[in-house]
């Protein structure tokens, strides 16, 4: 292993142990222990259904919003669980942003849009407002597009702009974990080329995990990568994780292999 | 024989238009009817005179200051229960017995008569609360009467809010209350406004419900606790003791005017808070 593997593994942001998730009586995923490296862009890959987007949403408790999940095993963000007895979800959020598969801007305007996360963190100054929006929206090189029309309805902009507002948003929380859904699924090819230099740029600043299907995407933008697939018994597991160069090079199992060469999946 | 599909798809097509086309018709030449009979009767001193003689000649503002009285008590009462009722179904529960109950007995109360409603009105705000025919009493019986069409209409507008609004206010940080009222409400305030538009043209127009509960007196009401008469039953009265049938068409005319005014004003100022963020 080359020495910025070893340099990044000892930087890990995030840590699972032995992390079993259940849909009531449904085994979602099963004994996920893994590692993402901090300032590095890790993706899940895997054929659809085996749990990446749970996976993804462990590490903000989204799956906290169905009513029936239920979790075992650790989550740590900075090595403090996330699962606690006194973890505080609106903290952890705040800290561990989320960027969806469709661009879903709030039928308000950009600059309501931006706003609407440090509004719920408390923020009133109208002046302080003004500066994260201005901050935000240039971290994703929409603010020369936008910046004179912030009043503007959000969801006129074009689909490419509306994702890139819904990452401004996210990123508006001052986050230090993003995490992408299939964040590019409904971009067309040149707005999902912004999206990916805009990721390599925040890369400096932020731990990002993505979701994806396409594999060039993995690719082309991520330092490790992590496929997940389906077992007999239904339950999504983690098969290989390494540096994605790695894995798309010499992939250690048969499986993975067929899967990124696009065999099935 | 087989009718060719093509055929059919224009075959269908006309009976549909002639279907809209009737309603149009219908609907159009009632209003116009009734707005030709009594427009000309309209002036200002109708507007703002007291009625004189039961009715026959004068003006009739304090049936028009009753409407206002009436439906703005049973607005006041009715939508912050209505709307707080909808949320607690459409946001803090998961189908279980309470809401089951709370469905139930709003889509039950929704097809009573409105004279049911008068009998209770009368029976409990008049005579068992003592509170006689006033504002008060009429203002609560509608508020009865249109609480089902607020909780429906608010919940369907709350339910139609795509999940992921919810999902992103959550992802930021949101609490639960912050998520209703930033991600939520400003989604469903049209829906919500058209729900609460429309019951409040339900109380403009109501008549049962209201001689029982608000009485009919011709005076001007002077607090919550006079009686008065509402332009509806106003109207009623005038037609059925065929006092004037002019001004009972004025009456008419004026209420449908109002009822208008209403949805034309009620759908700007809508608009109007929703082009804050459109």
């Amino acid at each position: 292993m080359d020495g910025k593997t070893r340099e990044t593994r000892q930087d890990a942001k995030i840590k699972t142990e032995a992390v079993n998730l259940y849909y009531g009586s449904f085994h979602a995923l099963g004994d996920v222990t893994f590692e993402i490296p901090a300032r590095a862009i890790t993706a899940i890959i895997g054929p659809s259904g085996c749990g990446k987007s749970s996976l993804l949403r462990l590490f903000n408790r989204m799956n906290d919003l169905i009513p029936a999940a239920r979790v075992e095993g650790n989550v740590f963000l900075n090595d403090i669980p996330v699962y606690g007895k006194d973890a505080d979800v609106v903290s952890l959020r705040q800290k561990v942003g989320m960027v969806f598969q469709k661009p879903n801007v709030f039928p308000m305007s950009i600059y309501d849009n931006i706003v609407i996360g440090p509004r719920h963190h408390g923020i009133r100054s109208r002046r302080r407002l003004a500066e994260i929006a201005e901050r935000s929206l240039s971290q994703v090189a929409l603010w020369d597009e936008v910046k004179d029309s912030l009043n503007a309805p959000g969801p006129g902009l074009a689909t490419g702009q509306q994702q890139r507002l819904c990452i401004a948003r996210a990123l508006a929380v001052e986050p230090e974990v993003l995490l992408m859904d299939e964040s590019c699924s409904a971009l067309d090819p040149e707005s999902t080329m912004k999206v990916e230099e805009l990721m390599l740029e925040l890369k400096q600043r932020y731990t990002i995990v993505i979701v994806t299907h396409n594999m060039e995407q993995a690719v082309r933008v991520s330092d490790m990568a992590a496929f997940m697939m389906i077992g007999e018994d239904r339950v999504g597991r983690l098969h290989e994780y390494s540096a994605t160069e790695e894995m798309f090079i010499r992939p250690k199992d048969k499986l993975t292999e067929d899967y990124i060469t696009g065999r099935f999946g | 024989m087989r009718i060719n599909p093509r055929t059919t798809g224009k075959i269908a097509k006309v009976l549909i238009w002639a279907a809209a086309l009737s309603v149009l018709v219908v609907l159009v030449a009632i209003i116009l009817y009734i707005l030709f009979k009594g427009m000309p009767f309209i002036n200002w001193r109708f507007l703002t005179d007291i009625p004189r003689s039961m009715g026959r000649s004068g003006g009739i503002a304090p049936a028009i200051a009753g409407t206002a009285m009436v439906s703005l008590v049973a607005i006041v009462i009715a939508v912050p229960f209505g709307i707080g009722t909808a949320f607690y179904l459409a946001e803090y529960t998961r189908g279980n017995a309470v809401t089951r109950i709370i469905r139930f007995s709003a889509e039950s109360l929704a097809a009573i008569p409105s004279i049911v409603y008068g009998l209770f009105g009368f029976l409990f705000f008049v005579i068992y609360l003592d509170l006689g025919w006033s504002v008060l009493s009429g203002g609560l019986t509608l508020a009865f009467m249109i609480l089902p069409t607020v909780i429906r209409t608010s919940e369907e507008a709350i339910l139609t809010v795509p999940n992921t609004y919810r999902e992103v206010s959550f992802s930021l940080g949101g609490t639960k209350w912050q998520t209703i009222r930033k991600a939520v409400f400003p989604s469903a305030i049209q829906g919500i406004a058209n729900g609460v538009i429309l019951s409040l043209g339900r109380c403009v127009a109501e008549t049962a419900a209201v001689i029982l509960t608000a009485g009919s007196a011709l005076r001007m009401a002077s607090s919550l606790f006079s009686p008065t008469r509402t332009m509806a039953v106003h109207f009623y009265y005038l037609a059925r003791e065929g006092i004037s049938m002019d001004n009972a068409y004025a009456t008419a005319a004026l209420l449908i005017l109002l009822i208008f005014l209403i949805n034309v004003v009620a759908n700007a100022f809508v608009n109007r808070t929703m082009a804050k963020g459109r």
